[in-house]
């Protein structure tokens, strides 16, 4: 066991944050720290702008194979970046979606004019992407999706209908990837394919969801006989499950050091609150902020276990709670953050409804533990598949 | 980065974990925890001089094996896995730490060699009542010609009544907190040496006290500075507490595995009770518990080890100890209280072993300061700028 990185990877690790020093700043300054969960909506523009800085430092996809226009960076490196860029302050980034599931996944099961047709513009940050997998009746059950494409023989195109939720930046993107029904009278993950479809058709109607935060990061997605040209199925029609479990592969923890960044920047914060409020005093918050403390660290080394081992893919203990484990830390953050605020907590900066950052945190982070898997789901995944207790029935 | 075991690691941790299933069974802790003395002494022989687990982490110049503290974790995570019935933990994480910490060169080939020989040792520091930190130093040390003199109390000594060789603190009469400790070493032969078994609600783990009166130590005793040892015993508990952690990460395990296996047996409305989900959640929360322990615990074991070896990163050994312990504390009690329930009636017989884990949960979380206290120190470092 050994506690640090190597001498390659720590210069690889000054070049990113010195490109960064040089580059978030003058007309990018206002947007350090911005962009992050809850706080998507702000900034978008300079967010897009930003996209194509750095795509002309060499600094998106840089997991990618050289091939097809990325670095081909180690996983060490794509930790180490993701960690300097959330230490710079680098705002959330509206590529992410592209570049860490469209692209891979392209790269694994597209054909060649699918690549051809859709990588460059994502690692030129000018193309970005959402995801059309969550529906009304297929959440933690995806495989129920109900959306239908159809191909029509006189148009040589697919046909889309249905409805998409939860669909983050769907306002903001050209394109997304969607889960449809290939055969209508198929269930579950059978019949299923994987689409490629841009947003700005008539057939595609996108309706913001307003949160409990009074913002809009998510939405719902329509598609009313939309279009999608006959090649933009990746892989063939019924492939889509494998396609669609094929992306979620693809992360690997790679972006746990970084979004650890943020939460250490927000626990600062809170150290910073209670220092100054008094709250550092009380015993009982005192117990909690360390708490907090310790629970970030292991967060960290669960990381560095992860990112240590199962160089054959497979998914390793450490890895199958890390979902679980920093969505509660993280919700549990946010009411410490309340309470250490005390009174102040409740008074918002600017009317009607501009949350503080703090605020926001603690109301966003109520999502974090139903997003991505509930931990209801996480808890099953957990029982069934690590310790091997009986499956739930599936209907 | 690698932070996982080494092939080398791997082997030590599976060949730890196939002795002591083989030797460290119900049966045999049950037989060894009803004695005072707690152990089986041919059993000792064997882990001392088949195994050379007490040699460990000594450096080969001192006649040890030179591994380090994550190989030493690895084992202690699988004895806490058995509850072995041993004076290993007051040996190596007491008193080969101590001597290895705060030891003279002579200090060390005597006492060391001993130790990787077969012999126990044992540290003794808390007054009766006290919390495990500088305060905890009572008992008296005065200059006596070339030597000192000692008189006073301990209690909670790990193994106190049969260790053979005692690491002593002490403080000059008059000084206070971390001012005026000094550290020894002696046989625990030592005329004026009294030393009492105190029964134990966990029986798998002795404790004693021992009873200082008039007791003259050679000058040669003394390990390092007379009046200086805070830092040094600081240290040590540190070093001790990432061992107790590392077993706490075994019992978490255990009592894991224990209540899942029964679970996956016991059947009630015709089905096994492991397929329902309240169960299913309650045992994916006590995984997630040992994984999480388990990562604070390696982590610092691989801070203790650049400690050992006064590297800078060893530097964060204090906070590394104090995240593991407060975590590690809580996990073993978790799993080990939600085994019992897990459990059902039986967990509350003496029959079944769970309620072992139970209670082997609780004193290791009180020995070296429980969660709420290593929270503390975490906070005093986090929140007053003060250094933990």
């Amino acid at each position: 066991m050994k506690l640090s990185f190597s001498p390659e990877d720590e210069q690889f690790r000054e070049e990113v944050a010195s490109w960064l020093r040089e580059n978030l700043r003058g007309e990018f300054e206002p947007i350090r720290f911005r962009g992050g969960p809850g706080d998507e909506h702000s900034f978008v523009e300079e967010r897009k702008a930003w996209e194509q800085k750095l795509a002309e430092g060499g600094w998106t996809c840089i997991g990618w194979p050289k091939q097809y226009g990325g670095r081909g960076a180690s996983i060490e490196q794509q930790v180490i970046f993701n960690e300097e860029y959330a230490r710079a302050g680098g705002p959330g980034r509206i590529g992410h979606i592209g570049e860490t599931l469209t692209g891979p996944t392209l790269i694994a099961f597209g054909s060649e004019a699918q690549k051809e047709r859709y990588l460059p513009g994502i690692r030129a940050g000018k193309e970005f992407w959402c995801q059309g997998y969550s529906e009304p009746s297929a959440g933690s059950d995806l495989a129920n999706v109900k959306s239908k494409a159809r191909f029509d023989e006189a148009s040589g195109k697919w046909i889309l209908n249905g409805q998409k939720v939860w669909t983050s930046l769907a306002h903001e993107s050209q394109y997304c990837f969607v889960i449809a029904r290939t055969d209508p009278e198929s269930k579950a993950h059978k019949g299923l394919g994987f689409f490629l479809v841009a947003m700005d058709q008539p057939g595609v109607t996108i309706r913001p969801i307003e949160q409990l935060t009074g913002t809009s990061e998510f939405n719902e997605v329509f598609f009313d006989d939309a279009e999608c040209a006959a090649d933009d199925i990746v892989g063939e029609p019924g492939e889509g499950w494998k396609v669609a479990m094929g992306l979620l592969g693809f992360e690997r923890g790679v972006s746990t050091l970084g979004q650890q960044m943020l939460f250490q920047n927000e626990l600062d914060e809170i150290v910073r609150v209670a220092k100054a409020n008094g709250a550092a005093r009380d015993p009982a918050l005192r117990q909690r902020i360390a708490e907090a403390h310790i629970g970030l660290r292991i967060m960290r080394f669960n990381s560095m276990r992860m990112l240590s081992g199962g160089e054959d893919g497979s998914l390793q203990k450490e890895a199958m709670i890390y979902k679980l484990y920093w969505s509660s830390w993280h919700r549990n953050l946010g009411k410490l953050a309340m309470d250490v605020m005390g009174a102040e907590s409740e008074i918002v900066p600017e009317a009607p409804y501009e949350l503080g950052r703090l605020q926001s945190m603690y109301l966003f982070t109520r999502a974090d533990t139903i997003y991505g898997g509930t931990n209801q789901i996480q808890r099953n995944i957990i029982a069934e598949r690590a310790l091997g207790m009986p499956r739930e029935p599936r209907g | 980065m690698e932070f996982r075991f080494t092939d080398e690691q791997v082997m030590i941790r599976d060949t730890a974990e196939a002795f002591l299933k083989e030797v460290s069974t119900s049966e045999a802790v049950r037989e060894a925890m009803v004695t005072e003395r707690g152990y089986d002494q041919a059993l000792w022989q064997q882990i001392s001089q088949e195994m050379m687990w007490p040699a460990l982490h000594i450096p080969e110049e001192f006649g040890g094996l030179g591994l380090g503290f994550v190989e030493l974790a690895a084992t202690l995570e699988q004895m806490g896995r058995t509850l072995l019935c041993a004076p290993f933990l007051s040996t190596v994480g007491f008193g080969v730490n101590a001597l290895l910490v705060a030891g003279s060169e002579t200090q060390k080939q005597t006492y060391l060699g001993q130790i990787a020989e077969g012999k126990t040792a044992t540290l003794a520091f808390m007054a009766p009542g006290s919390r495990p930190d500088a305060r905890a130093v009572q008992v008296t040390c005065a200059a006596d010609g070339d030597g000192f003199v000692l008189n006073g109390e301990y209690r909670y000594v790990l193994d106190g009544h049969t260790a053979d060789i005692l690491v002593l603190a002490a403080r000059e009469a008059g000084s206070e907190g971390e001012q005026g400790i000094s550290l020894f070493v002696l046989p625990a032969d030592t005329a004026g040496v009294s030393r009492e078994w105190l029964p134990t609600v966990d029986q798998t783990r002795k404790q004693a006290s021992i009873t200082l009166q008039d007791v003259k130590l050679p000058a040669d005793a003394l390990m390092g500075e007379a009046g200086q040892a805070w830092p040094a015993l600081a240290k040590i508990l540190d070093l001790a507490t990432v061992a107790v952690a590392a077993e706490q990460v075994g019992v978490a395990q255990e009592s894991l595995d224990s209540s899942v296996a029964y679970t996956m047996e016991r059947v009630q409305f015709g089905r096994t009770i492991a397929s329902y989900q309240a169960i299913k959640h309650k045992a994916a929360d006590m995984m997630l518990k040992v994984e999480a322990g388990r990562s604070a615990a390696y982590y610092a074991a691989c801070v203790a080890d650049e400690a050992l070896a006064n590297n800078p990163l060893g530097e964060g050994l204090a906070e590394a100890a104090s995240i593991a312990k407060a975590y590690c504390s809580e996990a073993a009690f978790f799993n080990a209280g939600c085994g019992i329930q897990l459990h059902g009636g039986v967990g509350i017989t003496s029959e079944y072993d769970i309620q072992l884990y139970f209670k082997r949960a609780k004193s290791s979380e009180t020995l070296l300061g429980d969660a709420a206290w290593h929270r503390e120190r975490l906070a005093r470092q986090l929140l007053d700028g003060d250094a933990a």
